[in-house]
């Protein structure tokens, strides 16, 4: 791929001029038909074909091209009166009143607009600052003024009747200013003054926004389409094109007739509505132009305007080829770098390759094999730019034999290719990320677990995007800086994204338990896994070789890792009893050796920062962790399988018992709540500060019945099985959480819409059932009953109205934070980090001196910190010098 | 073997020699984790830690080029999308709800002129700070009580032209109000004149004894009913005592370390108030004054002060909400917001409207405004920017696009 050589250096923009307008027009548009009865196009209408063509079968009349080459031509529609532009109706109103009426000078004395032209003239950059400030109060003040300075006259008000239309407020009463008056009025201001009021006269004179002159746009900006029926159906800008025609035609024949002024002015005000509507439809104050249909047309500014508009959705974001889309699967045997393809998308999606004496034999053989057969190549790109299109070839040997050095061939991607996987949301640059294309039978693309929470991605049905980097330069950098273990420590706070989940940790949380002993199949079969080479000795020789669970981890482990943190099993005790912990959850790692602990989602889970994971990354580089990533956490997953895992309903089975203790705890926790609100309608409940009554009560009922599930929760959590899995999988912080296991084993608890007990539906009472007033809790959405039990009717209703709740507040919070995150990045996305350190602004302004205070950047710091200071000292004195 | 041990100044004076290449923050731990072993430190030691420091360092160093302004975006909007809308959950009893989450992450971000709950905590000096009973009385003084937080009832009578008060003696005796003082400052409006003050003791319905006090006023001859009406409203809203905005002052107890003390948490905010007031108001510590009120901080204190203002808001927003993000991202969207000297919002009315790049203002929102707008101005997009670049289909000028590096082929 050529690297363009030219560049687009500035942009200008300007109005133009009625002369400009007949220069670029190739013809005068004066026909309100299209077609002629044959179905060719009438040479003066608007869809003449010296406009461009959009018929294959035809030849631009213009340049003599075809449909692709032809670039499509203006023409223009002399108008019999002047009409005003809509857009600038704003500044042309100003304009009006803040120049005289007669001799159009500015309102302002002379000496004033002297003293602005001289700073404009000899301090061009400060006026570039000072611009937009100066000239609000330029044309306030000018607004303001009774009489011209310059000629002395008494100024008349002028007033704007939306959309277009201006009046002047004289003795004898309000009177019309046609554009045409307008136009002059504005002809008469001078540039010098113009240039005052920040109007650059070179680009844009001010008559020009009255138009006398209206450009027609090419037909290749407004295709008809053939429907099926034969029928042609027209874009939206030429009906209005042919209204405006229309109505201007017979303007003219009018004026040329002598016709009265009312006659004419009623057409006049006719064209005006069209050419407004042309431009914009919807200016309030006027109906939209309606299709025959009832339609309302989308005209020039509702094509540039929002979401589906050109500048966001064509210009802003583009479609582009070389991509794929599909569902995502998992794989655990892939490297977290890599992305299986399914082999239908790689005998579509093409990496081009330029012949070299290294690869032409290999590039011939791929020819051969042609488009369909996988790995082949589709085209051929030969050095004068013609391609060759291998589906159409009859004897792709012979094309083969012709290629030669400099040719292009652009093969199918293969295994090592680069690809850039996508899944939207796109909230965070890790969710567009580089891996390596393996090519895989089926139809989904796979990729390792370890990246979904970075992409966000499950596959309960998701799709993702891949896209294939052409160039040399787009592979190298998606190389080197996207690369899935590029994006491995997140910037958002200096910690690994990308890690275990689910299974991951509790394989890991099960074979680092103590009393996992493993036979030496076993660990052979694990270790060969992760391709670990030194066996360890076993822990116990006899009866048998035993190896422990916590040894096969340490062989996974990188020598010299010295390591302590506290499991996510930790319980919080009081004081911490360190090695002689009893849920073993203090982790010790020294020099690469498990020492004591479980491993679990503090020490592998995707986004924990200081975690084992983030100190492997941070100690010994990208690549262990990346090997870790791929390897250590392979043996984890396999773990489970050995050791089997399912949930069963003897998970959150309590003992006869417990269940009715829990029954009278409850019951208790109502009575307590029935005597609360004896105590409010006695009129004996203290008022908390800060809130009424009735506040207070629902306050304290709130607090009783929350303390109540929780009570209820602990002692459920303690009479569950000790082999219990779910509650494994919730100490190990792999999937679900007390709460989970309380709701399902004990009770449900308190259902809340808006943060308060339920009420509402019926007067006074949730439902029917109650009586009016009723404040206990099973009346407000106390749900006594565990999931394992079943809801009765009516908590299954108060559950479903707490549920319904949570999925609107998902639905509206996605938009404002979609809403929110857009306007940070348009406000923020010009920023960035120059040379000197200095963070600035697209326009070269400084926002800060040095980023971040320390100029470090966060994806690089060890959580937050620029450097980690014990580990350095540990690095430079041994671990033996902290202790 | 010469083993020269450090000491504590030499340590200091070692670490004071790298101030220059390293940042503050990192010298401080870094003198703060060696003072703690100092005693077992070789100086050979000391500085290799230091040299160690300094090359992990220069590795943690932002590269130019990087996009920080795009990352920074992504870091506070995409935990947006995790955030609750609305805080449901009652941490213990709150006496004041505060906007919270995702809807107070918007207003700050916006710029708002005002927050929904404004909020201050006003902090105690070191010889209140212990004494609840000072405090109250500090919250007593401060908060805003008109005649409406006294008044039992207020009634016209359109037919003599007079307005009745009554007013709530226990009220009044809670806000440490006496009848004078109200008195006094009915008279110091332009209101009517005084005509009558009844005290009387009547019998409530529980058959407890209440005493009223009835302030007759008569309004001036010849009033129209509807003047009566607003002069009603007027009455009501007359301040009696205390600084205004401050609706509601709760005195909030803190145990620390076996210490328990003090502050005032304050509904509604009114930064110059207090300060101008501080001689009545002793035992406020004025330096340590909360409101969550920014445009109010760059008024009284300035921008510098609305900037650290805005991290803090914005951090602690995210902490509530138990979101980890690194307050260098934060720290950039507030300098970006405050660097001209004023807050400015982000988005249409702020940082996106005042851009130079006509596409990209077009790109984001209002898009015919602006493209008329410079083409009747004439003015020149010069591309220097993102969107800009995106939308005509360069490289962008950021990144890796920055770089301007060509190789030079079949050179000597």
């Amino acid at each position: 791929m050529l690297i363009p050589q030219k560049k687009v250096k500035a942009i200008s923009f300007g109005l133009l001029s009625p002369d400009v307008i007949r220069k670029i027009s190739v013809g005068s548009i004066i026909t309100p038909d299209t077609y002629e009865e044959d179905g060719t196009p009438i040479d003066t209408g608007p869809m003449s074909l010296r406009l461009g063509t959009i018929d294959p079968t035809q030849k631009c009349k213009t340049c003599g091209n075809r449909v692709g080459q032809c670039p499509g031509h203006f023409g223009h529609i002399e108008l019999a009166k002047p009409v005003i532009h809509v857009g600038f109706v704003k500044i042309i109103y100003q304009l009006l009143q803040a120049t005289c009426c007669k001799c159009g000078r500015l309102l302002l004395p002379q000496k004033e607009i002297d003293k602005i032209r001289r700073l404009m003239k000899e301090r061009p950059r400060i006026w570039a600052i000072i611009k937009s400030k100066v000239v609000t109060k330029v044309l306030k003040k000018a607004m303001k003024a009774m009489e011209c300075p310059h000629c002395g006259e008494k100024q008349i008000k002028v007033r704007l009747e939306r959309p277009t239309t201006f009046y002047e407020r004289t003795k004898s009463g309000e009177r019309r200013i046609t554009p045409d008056i307008v136009r002059a009025r504005l002809e008469k201001i001078p540039d010098e003054d113009y240039e005052v009021m920040g109007f650059n006269p070179k680009t844009s004179r001010p008559e020009w926004m009255v138009l006398t002159v209206l450009l027609v746009p090419p037909v290749t900006v407004r295709p008809s389409i053939t429907l099926e029926s034969g029928l042609r159906s027209e874009d939206d800008l030429t009906h209005k094109i042919v209204d405006i025609i229309r109505i201007n035609e017979r303007l003219k024949e009018q004026i040329d007739m002598g016709a009265p002024m009312a006659i004419i002015e009623e057409l006049w005000d006719l064209l005006q509505y069209h050419v407004t509507t042309y431009f914009d439809n919807e200016v309030s104050g006027i109906p939209p132009a309606r299709h025959r249909s009832g339609r309302v047309l989308r005209t020039l500014a509702q094509r540039l305007k929002g979401k589906e508009g050109r500048f966001r959705s064509s210009l802003s974001g583009k479609r582009v080829d070389f991509s794929a889309r599909t569902v995502i699967s998992p794989d655990p045997n892939l490297s977290i770098n890599e992305v299986g393809v399914p082999i239908e998308i790689a005998k579509i999606l093409t990496v081009p390759e330029k012949v070299t004496p290294w690869n032409i034999d290999e590039l011939r053989e791929l020819i051969i094999r042609g488009p369909y057969e996988y790995p082949g190549a589709n085209y051929i790109v030969r050095p004068d730019g013609r391609r060759i299109d291998l589906r159409y070839v009859k004897d792709r040997k012979a094309v083969a034999e012709t290629l030669t050095f400099g040719y292009i061939v652009e093969r199918h991607v293969r295994n090592g290719d680069i690809a850039l996987f996508n899944r939207q949301p796109s909230l965070h640059r890790m969710s567009i990320m580089a891996h390596k294309v393996k090519v895989l039978p089926y139809k989904t693309f796979r990729l390792n677990l370890c990246v979904c929470p970075p992409y966000n991605a499950d596959f309960d049905g998701d799709e993702m995007n891949l896209h294939i980097p052409q160039s040399e330069e787009a592979r190298a950098e998606a190389m080197t800086l996207m690369l899935v273990e590029q994006q491995i420590l997140s910037p958002r706070y200096g910690g690994p994204i990308i890690g275990g989940t689910q299974d991951y940790i509790l394989g890991a949380y099960l074979l680092s338990q103590k009393n996992t002993l493993l036979t030496k199949e076993e660990v052979q079969r694990l270790l060969f896994l992760a391709d670990v080479a030194d066996f360890p000795e076993p822990a116990i020789l006899k009866p048998k070789r035993l190896w422990t669970g916590k040894q096969v981890i340490s062989a996974l482990l990188p020598k010299g890792l010295n390591y302590t943190l506290r499991a996510s099993a930790c319980r919080k005790c009081g004081e911490c009893k360190k090695f002689e912990c009893p849920y073993d959850a203090y982790v010790v790692v020294a020099n690469g050796e498990l020492v004591a602990g479980v491993i679990d989602k503090k020490s592998i889970g995707a986004g924990e920062p200081e975690s084992l994971l983030h100190r492997i990354i941070k100690d010994f580089g990208i690549n262990v962790g990346s090997w870790f990533l791929d390897h250590a956490f392979k043996v984890f997953l396999n773990y489970t399988f050995l050791h089997g895992f399912t949930m069963n309903l003897d998970d959150v089975l309590l003992p006869l018992e417990v269940l009715q203790e829990i029954q009278k705890r409850l019951r208790e926790a109502e009575a307590k709540v029935w005597e609360l609100i004896e105590k409010y309608k006695r009129g004996e409940l203290e008022q908390m500060p800060g809130k009424t009554l009735e506040e207070t009560l629902e306050t304290l009922i709130h607090e009783v019945l929350s303390n109540a599930r929780d009570n209820v929760g602990k002692m459920a959590a303690n009479y569950l099985k000790a082999s219990s899995q779910a509650l494994m999988m919730a100490r190990s912080g792999s999937r679900g959480s007390m709460l989970n296991l309380t709701q399902m084993a004990a009770t449900v608890g308190q259902q809340t819409v808006r943060g308060e007990r339920i009420l509402r539906g019926y007067f006074e009472r949730a439902l029917p059932h109650f009586k009016k007033g009723d404040l206990g809790a099973a009346a407000r959405g106390f749900v006594y009953s565990s999931f394992k039990r079943g809801l009765t009717p009516i908590e299954f209703f108060f559950h479903a109205m707490g549920g319904r709740e949570g999925l609107v507040d998902t639905a509206v919070r996605t938009s404002q934070s979609g809403y929110m995150q857009r306007r940070l990045i348009n406000a923020l996305q010009d920023l960035h980090v120059e040379y000197d350190g200095t963070v600035r602004t697209a326009d070269n302004r400084i926002v800060q001196l040095n980023y971040g205070e320390d100029g470090v950047d966060p994806s690089k710091s060890d959580h937050g910190k620029a450097v980690n200071i014990d580990k350095t000292i540990e690095k430079v004195l041994g671990v033996a010098a902290l202790k | 073997m010469k083993t020269k041990k450090m000491s504590l100044e030499d340590l200091k004076k070692k670490l004071e020699e790298y101030s220059a290449e390293l940042p503050k923050s990192v010298i401080a731990r870094l003198e703060e984790k060696l003072s703690e072993i100092v005693d077992r430190l070789k100086v050979s030691d000391v500085e290799k830690i230091i040299n160690e420091v300094i090359k992990q360092y220069r590795e943690a160093l932002i590269e130019p080029g990087e996009a920080v302004g795009t990352i920074s975006a992504q870091s506070i909007g995409e935990p947006g999308t995790q955030m609750t809308l609305r805080t449901f959950h009652f941490a213990g009893v709150r006496e004041l709800n505060v906007t919270l989450g995702l809807p107070r992450l918007i207003e700050i971000l916006d710029a708002k002129r005002a927050p929904s709950t404004p909020l201050m905590r006003i902090e105690l000096d070191e010889k209140t700070k212990y004494d609840k009973a000072k405090a109250e009385e500090l919250a007593r003084k401060i908060q805003h009580v008109t005649i409406e937080n006294v008044t039992s009832s207020i009634s016209i009578d359109f037919g003599q032209q007079i307005i009745l008060l009554q007013l709530d003696e226990e009220l009044m005796r809670d806000k440490r109000l006496t009848l004078d003082m109200v008195i006094n400052a009915l008279s110091k409006h332009k209101i009517g004149v005084i005509e009558s003050v009844i005290e009387r003791v009547e019998e409530t319905s529980e058959g407890k004894k209440k005493k009223i006090i009835e302030i007759t006023i008569a309004m001036p001859e010849g009033i129209e009913a509807t003047k009566l009406v607003k002069l009603r409203q007027k009455i009501l809203s007359i301040k009696l005592k205390g600084i205004k905005g401050l609706k509601r002052v709760v005195v909030k107890e803190v145990s620390k370390e076996g210490e328990t003390y003090y502050y005032l948490e304050v509904e509604g905010s009114n930064l110059q108030g207090i300060l101008n007031n501080l001689d009545e108001l002793e035992g406020i510590d004025p330096t340590r004054i909360m409101t969550n009120n920014i445009h109010e901080i760059a008024a009284v204190l300035g921008i510098e002060a609305a900037r650290t203002a805005i991290i803090n808001e914005v951090m602690s927003v995210l902490r509530e909400q138990g979101l980890d993000v690194d307050i260098r991202h934060v720290m950039l969207v507030a300098d970006l917001m405050t660097m001209t000297g004023k807050v400015r919002q982000i988005g249409r009315h702020g940082i996106s409207g005042e851009k130079a790049s006509v596409l990209a203002r077009a790109a984001f929102e209002v898009t015919t405004k602006h493209l008329l707008e410079a083409s009747a101005r004439g003015e020149e997009d010069p591309l220097a920017g993102v969107i800009e670049n995106v939308v005509v289909g360069q490289l962008i000028p950021i990144g890796s696009g920055m770089v301007e590096l060509r190789i030079k082929r079949g050179g000597e």
